[in-house]
Formats: structure tokens, C-alpha cells, sequence
């Protein structure tokens, strides 16, 4: 039984006891603990079940590497599923539970799916089963697999927390401060360039002070904290703990997450690095070993058996049998046996191990079974002992050993995350049996130079001279420099590790059924060979079918033991198996961290008018209109949204309205060749308006299709202002200065998006002059300002650019006034129309109006492949000029066709609103058997002042089709009749807005 | 995520800062042009894997528009220069010759 | 971090396009507010007198509030047969101040431009991302400036308060 050793744990500070519960038991742990670290020190081996066989789980590993100690952490809004115990900080009061168990941990019902199932749910079992009868697909599968699938349970409620986002730019980064990455950062930052180095765990010097090798002649707990104050001290240098890179883009773009101290302030910081080079100095992960039972709770890598020892002062078992392929478990063993542990037996697959650890043991009187192997391990929720075999044979068993845990270690797997994530190519050494990142193929930076440098472990260097080494090299390669001299250090000689994934090797069917690959996702030999006799080749649709490696651990502990079966299996070597894809993040990030503050109120920025606030208090209800929101209706109390657009339309109509029209885009442009830019910009003629005049401008782009529109002003001489939609603004803009830096950019036209400057406010209705004339200082008579002009000058006080323009049919002016006095011109309209009973009206009784009197908007009528005669808007396009953009497109044999589709009105027969979106339906079938269709409805409304549904539609042939009844097509019932009409009906001679 | 030096500015720009505008280097074809030069203007784009012009503006940033030569395999950047420019500099045409021998891309390129 | 974010009073701000070679703009443009011209990506002077390079044809004039009107009227007749284009833009931006110790942190976890000493500096003028929004920023007083459109003003200030609410990063 695990349990906390009275001496050591270099981590833990015994005056500090913590308090937590774990599935509603109480314990305690010392602050320096993890969550893990805490349970083994209180005897809770068993911390959770598997994902399919609901197997009893213990933890394996003691890093972030861990597949199986996954907790649900926190409660209610606070809880957060699949947490690692073994990287989860200890703190007072934290209550975790375990996860994919029913009703609890130690009586799990789902472990029938071991006991009963085990035989029948092989690699590709859903794939295979699932598959019909097709109507029991929604019944009785979905349930089924809805309810075995995922670990933990959603968090409830809004998360609590805040996170943040952080933005540096950096020369170096360094992934990983341990030794190597230490001794990378003491190379690179001689040169007075920026370097940050982020270690994941709270303490320098990874995994260095654990087997204590003596570094330039001192320990190495005193090297690291030497190197760290050495770099603290330095001005380009900074260090963070806690923060893990967590994966490597494009041109050095690196993400690292930063767990944070509980105070008060953000939970998470994503750290979003700009790094010139990136040092991947982030270390290898001891793999497990294949045989069976060695999922048992007990079994755990040897490496993180001595982690908890040294760091946390935990013994794993009493009496713990060490399995292995390599001397560096040997360490375990001297470890353990060190701290007075029983050590029965060190089972060694090879056949003649000599390192010096091997001889240190031997001289110790350990035991050593050389060319042996675990042909099974007893127990079912603990490990009572192991069965010895002779690794050659098929598993039979030679001798039994009492023991209550295993240490196991096949040996090291750099982690080549950080060099893969951008494309960094691998390279199979087969001496060491690793995956070694391949210098001729590294990712490569915006300057075609490699950008990613292989440090240390992660290089494939496990001896601590080496690593040091390693880490210098790739600090100064990290600025083109030379390596520095670097300090010596002593470790001890280690003798060749034997690559045996499996044991034993002549293992049947029968026992690699026992045998776990992969332990969240309960993968095991026998699937993978299943695999590969289903015909399975690619090592991406092997895990895939097995879902090995697939879990949330993705594989770290897992891939490359099934990769050495799925080679086995397939008779061709490990290298031209290939890899899995490395993918960020390298553990998984939480979205409140990737989303930062982006969240609530301050998800998304809302543009807003200077009249926002009154709009809202005035009982607007909105319209997003790209990120602006504008009003689409004023609700009085009682009033629903149609009542409300009623009521404005009429007001409009019979009396005065007033609309805020801020959003419209207005660019001035000016210069000696802007007229002749802007005839190139609009299908009319520009140059030739007069100063004080308005004219209505379409835009096309170089396809022909309308693009946006609006009324352009000439102010002077060389000075137009053209007003663009909402949504127009920015992107007319920038495609007018497209056209001015790229291709004409010898013309001498200057642009300005002056948008936000002004508010622009529509008194549109029969009384707008009444209104505007009470406020004062502007002569706004027929004959002054007549239709389609302008005039700068004081109205009522204001600054204000009165321009005569309607886009509701009605008499009408739009006043611009500088941003800050509009809601005081607003007020000021607002109490001078009191009197006709004035009327804010929003986009909808816009949209109703613009409708009645026949005009276009652009989305509504226009997606894109609307050209302008296609909407009788022939009459704004110039037959003279030689040019303009969309021209030559607009002569094309399919644009000129006379069967496209026009605008036209329609009335349905019976009065009703017409669907939206709705196809005109045509004559006969086409090739997949639907109906033809010959048009569609643009746009469609209850119109107030015809009391009827109203509706805009492009029909083919439409303008000559005058009258007919067409069918229009409706979701919800039958076709509906309607005649095909003249698309203005209000006003058409125009009195109204000439009066 | 890309960075590209804005050669108007100076700003190294991080791709949030720029807006992509597709291939570089069109010739206009308007009025009067055939049916053959008005589609390789309007819809004919190369797809390389290897050394590419595109155009970008730095849109939060100073506002103008560049191009930049880059490699779409491996994301080199060879240079970045004012959209103005009718054509690539010699010189930029060696920096990527002198890496990518034998690149085509259009008419220019081509040298071994 | 005690660093405060309000919005700082009404700016007098004109948009110059034109040429920066230009000798008359020059003369114009510095004799409207005493300072030198700017050098690429800087700004010479303060928000309350003092011009920012924008781009390389555009610079933004800072002067006080009440003068602006007179400036643009000032600068469009020193500017006469010169092409160019000058607008008061008072209007159509808000002006931030973040004041404290903290404001290049502030700033950083928001924008992807490198704000390091060594690239943002006093003087610098940089025009990026905040977030979501396009800003311009740059360090004045006892801490920095930045402005923004008017229409994004109260979402501006309310996500430069959260982080400066969120607390210093210890890393500048």
C-alpha cells in the first residue's frame, strides 16, 4: 500500500498540512503536493476507471504525461472535468472526484463491460456494430453511445473565473527549464537578446535533482539554483513556472498556458509569444512496457515511483518489482531500496546487463532476473504479486512474487511535440529505440532557417552531461553562436537498453488481450494486431480504428509501444510505420483560457451612435448591422414589433419621421484626378456633378456584380463625399485605397473613411420642412434646396450639411452634424416635430418604406451575383464612358443574356406577406427531378400604407411579364399565387419627395 | 500565424493585423479586352507549393497596401515591397532563385 | 496594478493626407504645433499639441479642443495648389488615458505588437489591435494614450479597465 514515508519529499513542507476530499472522503496532504502525490501518500492507489472496460485505474505516471489519474475537480460552476492529479497543485479544501464510474469507485456496475464484454467490444467494435438496423440508429445507439461516451461530467453554470491573455515578442523562448533548458538559456542570453524560458512545473530543473548527478563539481540541485539566480539577475532574461508551451506555429507564434496563484486575479494567462527561435528543451516520457496486468493499480513507470519518492517523500508499495529493458530503472530500485523498501526482485529483459547502476545493485545484493519478463501481474484492484517468465517463451510461468507494486520502464520517448507541431521531420535511431527530431528537416522560420532547436532529452540525450551539452548547443545555435564551453557533470555509465515492447515475446492472443497500450482508452495488443490483420497499414487509420492514443493524455505514454506492435504485426520496421501527427496543444487548454476576456459584455465590440443611449431608452429594440446595432424598432409599452413598425411607417407616411442614419459610410475623397477616379469607382458619371449637388452612385466589382451603394455629394471643386452602406463603409473604403496604391497610383486622389465623424439624421415625411425650418438659419425652400442638393451651414445652431435626399419615397432631408452635437441636434428634431407628432422610426419601417417606393438594398436585393441591370438600375449606369469597374464583365454573353432574372413587384393574389426567400416556381423538372424555378422573392413586407403583403422579386424576363400570375413556393403549405407588378408602388411620379 | 514586414511602415505585422487580398501581380483587362484575357484577369490564379505573390494590406496598421513573396510549403518570406511595384525587384527574384532554383511562377522565375 | 483607464477630455484631432516630403505640409504641419515632424511609426509633441505618424502620407494633429476649427482652416489655406486632404476628425475618435506604472502590461494583453522597451518606447506612435478594435497607442504622462473610434469607446474602456483590473504580469 502506498502511504508517506516519515523522511524526504523535497517538495512538501510538513508544517503545512492541507485539507481535501477526494469522492467525498476527507484527507490530508502537505502544501508542495499534488492532488496525486496527496491520495498515493494516503493509501488511495485507485483513482479512477477506464473509458470502456470501466477497469480499476491507478496512476501510472507522475507528470503531465498521465493517462489515467483524471479527476472532476471543484464543484458546481466551479468544477472542471479531466483534470490531471498529477500536475493539480494541492491546495486547502479541494475536493475532486473520480470520473467513468456508477454508482462509485470501488462497486463500478459499468465494470461489467470488463468481466462480460471484454471479448466482444475488440478495435472497431463500434464501427462494426453500429451499423443497422438504420432505425435503431436514434433509439437505442445514440442513448448508448451519448452515454458511454466522454470522461467527467460538463461543468454547470457560468464559469466563475477570469482568464487573460498576454502578448511578447521575444529572440528566444525556451520550452522547458530543466537542466538542458537552463543550460540553453545561460547560451543565448549572452547576447544581450530577449529570452523567456517557461518551465510547466513549479520548480526548475525538471527531472535533474531526483537522481542528483554532480554538475561542475556540485550537486545539481545547487547548479540549477545557481543558473536560475545567474539568469534572474540578467535584464534580457525572464523565467516563468507554471507555464507550459503549449504548442509551436507558424513563424514562431508559440502558445504557453500559465496555471496562476488563487488571488483574486485571473485563473489562466495564455501567453501569446512572437519567439525568433524557439529552444524545445521539454523532455522525454518513460514508456510503459506490454504485459499482462499491467494496468493493475500498482504498475506505474519507475521514473515517477522515484519522482514521488524524492519529491514528495511517498513510497508507491512496501515490496515493488522493478521491470525493465534499461538501467536507468535501476535507479528506482537503488532508490527505493535506499529509503529501506523492499526491492524482491529486478526483473531485467536482457540477457546480460553490466551498467554501473546494474553492478551498484548487484553489489547492493539485489536480486537480478536477466533475460526474464512479467508474464502476469496478480490482483485485480491492487497488485498482490507478479508471475516471472522467461521473456523468449509464451508466458509460462517460472515463479511467483509477492509484491504491491510494479516499477516499470521500457525506456524513453523524447518529446518532439514542440519540433513536429510545425512540420519538424523525425528520424528513428534504432540504437536508442527513439524518434529523434531530424535536423535536416526542421521547421522552418520566415527566413527559411530552422526555427525550432532540439535541447536535450528531447534531442535523445539522457546522461546529464550530455543533456547540459545539448541544451548550450541549441541555446547559441538559437542566435547563430557557437556552443560555450560547458561545466562537466557526473552521472553514471549506462549500458544498452534492449527495444522489447511486449513480454513475453511469444505471447498468445489469449495474454495480449491482458496487455494495455493505451490505458484512458483501454487499447491493448491484441487490438492492434486485430488491426493489422483487418488490413490496417497506416498508422494514422490504426489509431483511428483503435482509438489508441485518442484520449486526452493523446497517447503519450502509448503511441510508440503501439507503434512497435503495429510494426511487429505488419513484419516492416518501426520507422516505416511512421508517426501519428503531432497536434497543439500539448495538453488540453480550457476555452475560457483560449477565449481570455473576450467573453460577456466583452465578447465582441458593439458599435455604437452618438444617439445609442436615447435609442435604448426610448424602447429600441436591435438590429445587429455588422458589429453596429441600430434600431429596429421603438416599442411603446404595450406594443408588439409589428404594431410598432406600423406605427412608424404611418407616421412617416402622414405626419414626420426621424431615423438615425449614423452608420451609413462616408468617405471623402479628393484630389486633382478624383472625379476621374470616381468614374472608375461608380457605373455613373462622377466628374460632372455640380458642387451642392447629390447624385446615386452603384458600385461594381470587376466580375460585374453590384457591390454596394449610396449618394455622392461634390463639396468643391476636387472634394466628393460618397456615402456607402452600413456595412459598406470600411470595405469601400479600403477597396477604393485598393485600387489607389495598386493600380492607379500615380493619380493624385487622397481618401478619407470620415464615418464616424459626423451623425446623420433622416427627417423624412411631409412635415420634415416644417420641422427642419423651425429649428432656423437654413433657407430649406423648393426652390433653395431642391431635390437631390446640399447646403453647408447653421441649422438651429448646429454645424449640419443639410442634403436633400429620400430614401423612403417621402420629402425628406439627411442632416449631418459633427458626432458629439448629434444627440443635441437629435433632441432639438425630437421637440421641434413634437407638434406633428414626430416619429423615431428604426430599420425595419426604413426597409418597409424603401420598399413601397420600389428602391433596392443592397443584401437584400443583391447576393452577389446581381448585376445592376439585372434591378432596371440601367438608368445610373453611364453609356458613355469608356470604362469602369465591372464594365467589360457586365458585356459578357451571360451577363447580357435577356433570360436573367429582374426586378420586379409582387402581390400575392390573397394579400398575404409572401415567404421570404421564397422561389418563383417554373415550368417542368430539371435533371434530379426537382422543379425548375424562374425567379425568387428579394424582399417582402406588410406594407401599413397599402394594408397588404408587399414584396420586391427577380423574375426571369419579370419586366415583360407584367401581370401575370406566378406561384411562389411556401414551406408551409401550398404554392401561393401571386402577379408580377411594377416594383414602385407609392408615389410613382415622384411628387412626393420633389414637394 | 504569419508575420510580414509592412514595407511602408516597417512594422513587423502580425497576420491579425493584415487583410489577405489574394494574388499579386494581375494585369486589368477592361473594355475592349477578349474573352481569353478577361478570364485569365477575372478567374486564371496560380496555386503553387512554392514560392507565391500575394497581396496584403495592413489594414491595423498604416493602412497600405504590399506584396510578399512567399513560399505556401514552407512559409518563407523572400521580401515584402510596395504594392505600386509592377513587378518583383531582380534582386528579390535571385533571393528566391538562390533557394528555390528552377521556381515558376507566371513569367517570372524560371532561372535555374 | 494601480493603473487607471478613463477617458481622457476631447482632443482637437485633424487627418493630414499629403505628401511628408513635402515642404510646405512640413512647414505647416510643425509650425501649427511646434514641434519637429515625425519620424516613421513616432509622434512629436503630446496629445495636447503634437503630430503622430499614421502612415506614410497621413499624419494625425493633435491641438487643443476649441482650436481645431481654426487649424483645419489655418492649414487648408497654408496648404492652397498643394495636393492634400485635411479633416477634423475630433469627432470620430475618443482619446483613453491608462495612468500608472502598469500600462504597457495593460496594453499588452490586448494587442500582438511587440511592446517591449526596446520596440515601444516614448515617442513611439503605434497603431495595431486592442482586442477586436483598431487602435493607436503610445506612451505619454505616467503612463499611455490610446485612441479609438468613437463608436467602440464604451467597449474600449471597459476592456482596458478588465485589464488593468486583471493585475500586473510582472513581466515588462
Amino acid at each position: 500500500m502506498s502511504t508517506r514515508l516519515s523522511r524526504g519529499g523535497r517538495l512538501i513542507d510538513r508544517t503545512r498540512p492541507l485539507r481535501f476530499t477526494f469522492d467525498g472522503h476527507r484527507y490530508q496532504g502537505f502544501a508542495g503536493d499534488t492532488l496525486a502525490s496527496a491520495l498515493l501518500a494516503n493509501g488511495q492507489m485507485l483513482v479512477g476507471r477506464s473509458f470502456k472496460y470501466h477497469r480499476p485505474r491507478g496512476l501510472v505516471a507522475s507528470g503531465h504525461e498521465e493517462p489515467n489519474g483524471l479527476v472532476n475537480l471543484g464543484a458546481g460552476e466551479r468544477m472542471e472535468p479531466n483534470h490531471r492529479a498529477t500536475v493539480t497543485p494541492l491546495r486547502d479544501g479541494l475536493t475532486a472526484l473520480s470520473q467513468n464510474r456508477f454508482p462509485n469507485l470501488d462497486l463500478d456496475v459499468g465494470a461489467v463491460n470488463d468481466t462480460l464484454l471484454a471479448r466482444f467490444i475488440p478495435a472497431g467494435f463500434y464501427y462494426k456494430t453500429f451499423m443497422w438496423p438504420r432505425a435503431f440508429w436514434k433509439h437505442v445507439y445514440e442513448p448508448f453511445i451519448r452515454r458511454s461516451a466522454g470522461l467527467g461530467r460538463v461543468p454547470e453554470g457560468r464559469d466563475p473565473d477570469t482568464y487573460e491573455h498576454f502578448n511578447v515578442h521575444v529572440d528566444v523562448l525556451i520550452a522547458g527549464g530543466g537542466v538542458a533548458g537552463l543550460a540553453a538559456a545561460l547560451a543565448a542570453a549572452r547576447s544581450g537578446k530577449r529570452v523567456l524560458v517557461l518551465e510547466q512545473n513549479g520548480w526548475w530543473g525538471g527531472r535533474a535533482v531526483i537522481d542528483d548527478p554532480e554538475i561542475d563539481g556540485t550537486p545539481a540541485g545547487y547548479w540549477i539554483d545557481q543558473a536560475v539566480r545567474t539568469l534572474e539577475a540578467l535584464p534580457n532574461v525572464r523565467l516563468r513556472l507554471n507555464t507550459q508551451v503549449s504548442g509551436v506555429h507558424d513563424h514562431g507564434y508559440v502558445l504557453a498556458c500559465e496555471h496562476l496563484a488563487e488571488n483574486g486575479g485571473p485563473r489562466q494567462r495564455l501567453w501569446r509569444i512572437r519567439a525568433g527561435r524557439v529552444v524545445a528543451a521539454n523532455g522525454a516520457i518513460e514508456r510503459p512496457i506490454a504485459f499482462a496486468g499491467n494496468d493493475v493499480p500498482g504498475v506505474m513507470l519507475a521514473s515517477a515511483m522515484r519522482d514521488y519518492l524524492v519529491n514528495w517523500g511517498v513510497s508507491v508499495g512496501d515490496r515493488v518489482v522493478v521491470v525493465t529493458n534499461n538501467d536507468d530503472a535501476y535507479r528506482t530500485a537503488l532508490a527505493l531500496h535506499r529509503a529501506g523498501l523492499i526491492v524482491p526482485v529486478i526483473v531485467d529483459a536482457r540477457s546480460r546487463p553490466d551498467g554501473e547502476l546494474v553492478r551498484q545493485a548487484r553489489d547492493l545484493g539485489l536480486r537480478i532476473e536477466a533475460g526474464r519478463g512479467i508474464a502476469k501481474v496478480t490482483g485485480r484492484r491492487s497488485v498482490t504479486g507478479v508471475k516471472l517468465c522467461a521473456l523468449a517463451g509464451e508466458g509460462a510461468a517460472i515463479e511467483e512474487i509477492p509484491c504491491d507494486a510494479v516499477a516499470m520502464s521500457g525506456g524513453w520517448t523524447p518529446s518532439v511535440h514542440l519540433w513536429s507541431h510545425c512540420g519538424g521531420g523525425l528520424t528513428w535511431d534504432d540504437a536508442r529505440a527513439m524518434f529523434l527530431p531530424d535536423p535536416r528537416r526542421a521547421p522552418r522560420g520566415p527566413d527559411g532557417q530552422a526555427f525550432v532547436h532540439p535541447a536535450g532529452s528531447v534531442e535523445g540525450e539522457l546522461r546529464t552531461g550530455a543533456v547540459i551539452a545539448s541544451g548550450a548547443r541549441a541555446g547559441a545555435a538559437a542566435l547563430g553562436e557557437e556552443a560555450p564551453a560547458t561545466v562537466s557533470a557526473h552521472d553514471a555509465e549506462e549500458g544498452p537498453l534492449l527495444p522489447v515492447w511486449v513480454m513475453p515475446q511469444g505471447a498468445k492472443t489469449a495474454l495480449k488481450r491482458k496487455m494495455w497500450l493505451d490505458f484512458q482508452n483501454d487499447v491493448k495488443v491484441s487490438d492492434v494486431e486485430l488491426a493489422a490483420r483487418e488490413g490496417f497499414q497506416s498508422v494514422e487509420h490504426t489509431k483511428r480504428y483503435t482509438t489508441l492514443g485518442m484520449a486526452t493524455d493523446q497517447g503519450k505514454t502509448s503511441n510508440l509501444n503501439g507503434l512497435a506492435v503495429l510494426s511487429s504485426a505488419l513484419h516492416v520496421p518501426i520507422p516505416q510505420v511512421g508517426t501519428t501527427t503531432f497536434r497543439p496543444p500539448y495538453t488540453p487548454i480550457t476555452f475560457g483560457t483560449l477565449a481570455g476576456v473576450a467573453r460577456e459584455s466583452l465578447f465582441q465590440p458593439v458599435r455604437r451612435t452618438a444617439i445609442h443611449e436615447w435609442h435604448q431608452r426610448h424602447g429600441a429594440t436591435w438590429e445587429p448591422v455588422g458589429l453596429w446595432r441600430r434600431p429596429f424598432a421603438y416599442l411603446r409599452p404595450g406594443e408588439d414589433v409589428h404594431a410598432a413598425v406600423t406605427r412608424e411607417v404611418l407616421a412617416v407616411r402622414n405626419g414626420v419621421g426621424l431615423l438615425d442614419a449614423s452608420t451609413l459610410g462616408k468617405i471623402v475623397v479628393k484630389g486633382p484626378d478624383a472625379g476621374r477616379f470616381l468614374d472608375m469607382m461608380y457605373t455613373g458619371v462622377m466628374s460632372t456633378l455640380p458642387i451642392g449637388k447629390c447624385r446615386y452612385g452603384i458600385m461594381c466589382s470587376e466580375n460585374g456584380f453590384l457591390i454596394d451603394d449610396g449618394v455622392v455629394i461634390r463639396l468643391s471643386e476636387d472634394t466628393w463625399l460618397c456615402h456607402t452602406t452600413t456595412g459598406g463603409a470600411d470595405r469601400i473604403h479600403a477597396h477604393m485605397e485598393d485600387w489607389l496604391q495598386t493600380e492607379w497610383h500615380q493619380w493624385k486622389v487622397y481618401t478619407a473613411n470620415l464615418t464616424e465623424e459626423w451623425t446623420q439624421i433622416a427627417v423624412a415625411g411631409p412635415r420634415a420642412r416644417e420641422v427642419l425650418a423651425k429649428l432656423g438659419g437654413i433657407d430649406l425652400s423648393r426652390e433653395a434646396l431642391p431635390f437631390m442638393t446640399f447646403v453647408e451651414g447653421q441649422l438651429g445652431g448646429f454645424d449640419a450639411r443639410v442634403h436633400r435626399i429620400s430614401f423612403s419615397g417621402e420629402l425628406s432631408y439627411e442632416v449631418a452634424v459633427p458626432a458629439n452635437q448629434g444627440l443635441a441636434l437629435w433632441e432639438a428634431l425630437m421637440q421641434a416635430g413634437a407638434e406633428w407628432g414626430i416619429t423615431p422610426y428604426g430599420t425595419e419601417a426604413m426597409h418597409v418604406l424603401r420598399a413601397e417606393k420600389g428602391y433596392i438594398m443592397i443584401g437584400e436585393e443583391t447576393d452577389g451575383t446581381v448585376i445592376p441591370q439585372d434591378l432596371g438600375l440601367g438608368w445610373a449606369i453611364s453609356k458613355k464612358k469608356a470604362d469602369y469597374l465591372g464594365k467589360r464583365a457586365q458585356e459578357r454573353s451571360f451577363m447580357s443574356s435577356p433570360d436573367r432574372w429582374k426586378l420586379v413587384g409582387l402581390e400575392s393574389l390573397d394579400k398575404s406577406v409572401l415567404p421570404e426567400g421564397a422561389y418563383v416556381i417554373g415550368q417542368g423538372r430539371n435533371a434530379n427531378g426537382q422543379r425548375n424555378t424562374e425567379g425568387r422573392v428579394t424582399s417582402t413586407y406588410f406594407s401599413p400604407t397599402f394594408d397588404r403583403g408587399i414584396a420586391m422579386a427577380i423574375i426571369e424576363k419579370g419586366p415583360e411579364r407584367m401581370g401575370q400570375v406566378v406561384q411562389v413556393s411556401n414551406r408551409a403549405g401550398q404554392p401561393i399565387a401571386a402577379r408580377i407588378v411594377d416594383p414602385v408602388l407609392y408615389d410613382k411620379s415622384g411628387e412626393k419627395l420633389n414637394g | 500565424m504569419l508575420t510580414l514586414t509592412c514595407p511602408h511602415c516597417g512594422v513587423q505585422a502580425d497576420e491579425t493585423e493584415l487583410s489577405a487580398g489574394g494574388e499579386a501581380h494581375l494585369k486589368r483587362f477592361g473594355p475592349g479586352s477578349s474573352e481569353e484575357e478577361l478570364e485569365g484577369y477575372l478567374f486564371a490564379r496560380e496555386n503553387p507549393k512554392g514560392p507565391h505573390f500575394e497581396r496584403w494590406r495592413h489594414a491595423y496598421g498604416c493602412g497600405k497596401w504590399f506584396l510578399a513573396a512567399r513560399d505556401t510549403a514552407t512559409n518563407q518570406v523572400f521580401g515584402t515591397y510596395p504594392a505600386s511595384e509592377a513587378q518583383p525587384a531582380d534582386t528579390l527574384r535571385d533571393l528566391v532563385t538562390a533557394s528555390r532554383p528552377g521556381w515558376m511562377w507566371r513569367d517570372f522565375g524560371g532561372e535555374a | 496594478m494601480a493603473d487607471v483607464v478613463t477617458m481622457a477630455e476631447p482632443l482637437g484631432m485633424i487627418s493630414l493626407r499629403g505628401d511628408h516630403d513635402g515642404e510646405r505640409l512640413r512647414s505647416a504641419v510643425t509650425s501649427l504645433t511646434g514641434t519637429a515632424f515625425p519620424e516613421r511609426l513616432r509622434i512629436e509633441g503630446t496629445s495636447e499639441r503634437g503630430l503622430a505618424w499614421m502612415s506614410p502620407d497621413e499624419l494625425l494633429i493633435f491641438v487643443p479642443r476649441q482650436e481645431a476649427g481654426a487649424a483645419v482652416a489655418r492649414l487648408s489655406g497654408d496648404l492652397e495648389g498643394v495636393h492634400h486632404l485635411v479633416a477634423d476628425v475630433s469627432d470620430m475618435r475618443v482619446c483613453l488615458r491608462i495612468d500608472g506604472p502598469g500600462a504597457r502590461e495593460v496594453l499588452a494583453k490586448l494587442t500582438p505588437a511587440d511592446l517591449h522597451p526596446e520596440a515601444f518606447g516614448p515617442g513611439v506612435f503605434r497603431r495595431s489591435r486592442l482586442g477586436q478594435f483598431a487602435a493607436g497607442f503610445w506612451l505619454e504622462g505616467q503612463g499611455a494614450r490610446v485612441i479609438c473610434f468613437r463608436s467602440v469607446a464604451d467597449y474600449a474602456l471597459a476592456l482596458l479597465r478588465q485589464s488593468a483590473a486583471d493585475g500586473a504580469v510582472g513581466y515588462f
